[in-house]
């Protein structure tokens, strides 16, 4: 594949869907039926993990059900008034209590950590989870603004700050690849 | 688009098209949020906000401050009526000390019309009106789009009539602007004497036979009778203006199709509709005063982002 000036392919589709089994894995290692566990993709880019994730649980592993939730952290971010652009919302989709439910947050990238901050803040207005447990597709290490660690990590990637990691999908543009990207 | 084109809301004749739809999507975003059983979320906490006004209200002033605590904002109350203002001081010098206590945006009702905009020449917060005079009332006339939008899907080639005092009402004002912006087609209804004299030049039908009316729209919002602003005696009795201008369960049974019926509030009830009207399954009139909190939680939230 050609690839544009600044811009490498980090993890091929054939990379993403072995890591995506992986971490399906690795989720059912800990959840087994996922009957009291609920999985809640960050708005924008996490759902699209939540939910490639619940696929392959629910075809290739036989499980019966998981509950699928979206949750937006507009709201909740630390940085309102900060950027220059006004940050619009996404829809939350939570139709479940999560009160007493094991929660795995899911994203795609892990950098700062602060998006992690405001979802947890945010996810107790559905509820006092009995525990919140975190996945990212891609951690950029040694960058977090605060002490938050993954549980579940499909690729580590070290990135120096001008860079960025994309994470595209088939459903919303046209295959899935992961690109780092010089900004 | 993600940002207003706007730094004040002192009425939606200063609004684009694309800023109600992004007013509609935030507000879409936080009605869910209402509806969570923890209602609140931290984005203004950083932001106080005064509630300025000089003219009673009940429920806008509620709603204002319902929804800028949803939104963790600091609030203060000011009401003209126990204030310095009754001793003579100007309204530059009231909102002027108001804002020396460190105020970032400021909800205003007043009796004047154009004091919203007058204000926003001359200090350095937000200005939200929240009705000035017979002028404007942006937010209502937001959530009356947003209440119509949820119940038809769309406003846009929808017919909606606005019956009653037109002319002393800034929420028909207001409404006209709103639907005219987002496409749908507009009709008032009332005594000749209620309807201003060039109200065709805002590109509105007229109608001062309440049935055609009625038949014609796939929506009416009812306003009530300005009372306190009826200068001189505009119609007969109040009795001769409800037979001629009130809505009856009997009337909107014997219309071709359903219609549905909005009030801005306060009603009288048995005077512009009656109780069972309101209290009718075609009514949406509770649903609209669900709506404001979130349409006003939308408003600040967006002004609030322009605010360093």
């Amino acid at each position: 594949m050609l690839e544009p000036m600044g811009q490498k392919v980090l993890l091929s589709s054939k990379e993403i869907n072995i890591i995506l089994h992986r971490l399906a894995c690795q989720l059912l290692e800990n959840h087994l039926d996922f009957k009291n566990t609920v999985l809640i993709g960050l708005q924008p880019r996490g759902t699209y993990v939540a939910q490639r994730l619940d696929k392959i649980l629910r075809e290739d592993y036989g499980v019966k059900h998981v509950d699928v939730g979206f949750l937006d952290i507009t709201f909740y971010r630390d940085d309102f008034r900060r950027g220059d652009k006004t940050l619009s919302a996404n829809q939350t989709k939570i139709d479940f209590l999560v009160e007493d439910k094991k929660v795995v947050l899911i994203d795609d990238v892990l950098y700062t950590g602060r998006s992690i901050r405001a979802a947890l803040t945010a996810i107790q207005s559905f509820g006092r989870p009995l525990e919140i447990e975190l996945l990212a597709l891609i951690d950029r290490r040694f960058s977090r603004h605060l002490p938050i660690q993954p549980n579940y990590r499909g690729r580590q990637v070290d990135a120096i700050n001008d860079e960025k990691v994309k994470v595209m999908w088939e459903e919303n543009d046209g295959q899935d690849v992961i690109y780092l990207i010089d900004r | 688009m993600s940002e207003l084109s706007v730094k004040h809301l002192l009425g939606i004749k200063y609004l684009k098209e694309e800023d109600i739809q992004l007013i509609f999507e935030t507000a879409d975003n936080f009605k869910e949020v209402i509806n969570r059983s923890i209602k609140k979320v931290p984005s203004l906490r950083d932001i106080t906000i005064a509630n300025i006004f000089f003219e009673n209200s009940t429920r806008t002033r509620l709603s204002f401050e319902l929804a800028e605590k949803r939104l963790s904002a600091d609030v203060v109350n000011f009401s003209a009526s126990q204030s310095s203002v009754k001793k003579g001081e100007t309204l530059i010098d009231t909102v002027s000390n108001i804002l020396s206590m460190k105020v970032d945006m400021v909800v205003m009702r007043h009796p004047n019309p154009g004091a919203g905009i007058f204000l926003s020449k001359h200090v350095e917060a937000s200005i939200i009106n929240a009705g000035d005079g017979a002028h404007e009332h942006p937010t209502q006339a937001l959530l009356d789009s947003f209440s119509i939008r949820e119940k038809l899907g769309d406003v846009a080639g929808k017919n909606v009539v606005i019956v009653g005092d037109i002319l002393h009402s800034r929420v028909a004002l207001s409404n006209i602007f709103a639907l005219k912006l987002q496409g749908a087609n507009v009709k008032v209804c009332g005594p000749r004497t209620l309807l201003p004299k060039y109200i065709e030049s805002l590109g509105v039908g007229v109608e001062t036979n309440l049935r055609k009316a009625l038949n014609w729209c796939d929506v009416a919002n009812m306003l009530r009778i300005q009372n306190e602003r009826l200068d001189i005696s505009y119609f007969p009795t109040t009795r001769e203006y409800t037979q001629q201008f009130g809505v009856n369960k009997a009337l909107l049974d014997s219309l071709d199709k359903e219609i549905v019926i909005m009030h801005p509030g306060p009603i009288n009830r048995g005077v512009e509709i009656t109780s069972d009207v309101a209290d009718s399954k075609q009514s949406i009139i509770l649903g609209q005063v669900e709506n404001g909190v979130a349409i006003r939680m939308a408003v600040m939230y967006l002004l609030a982002s322009k605010i360093k």
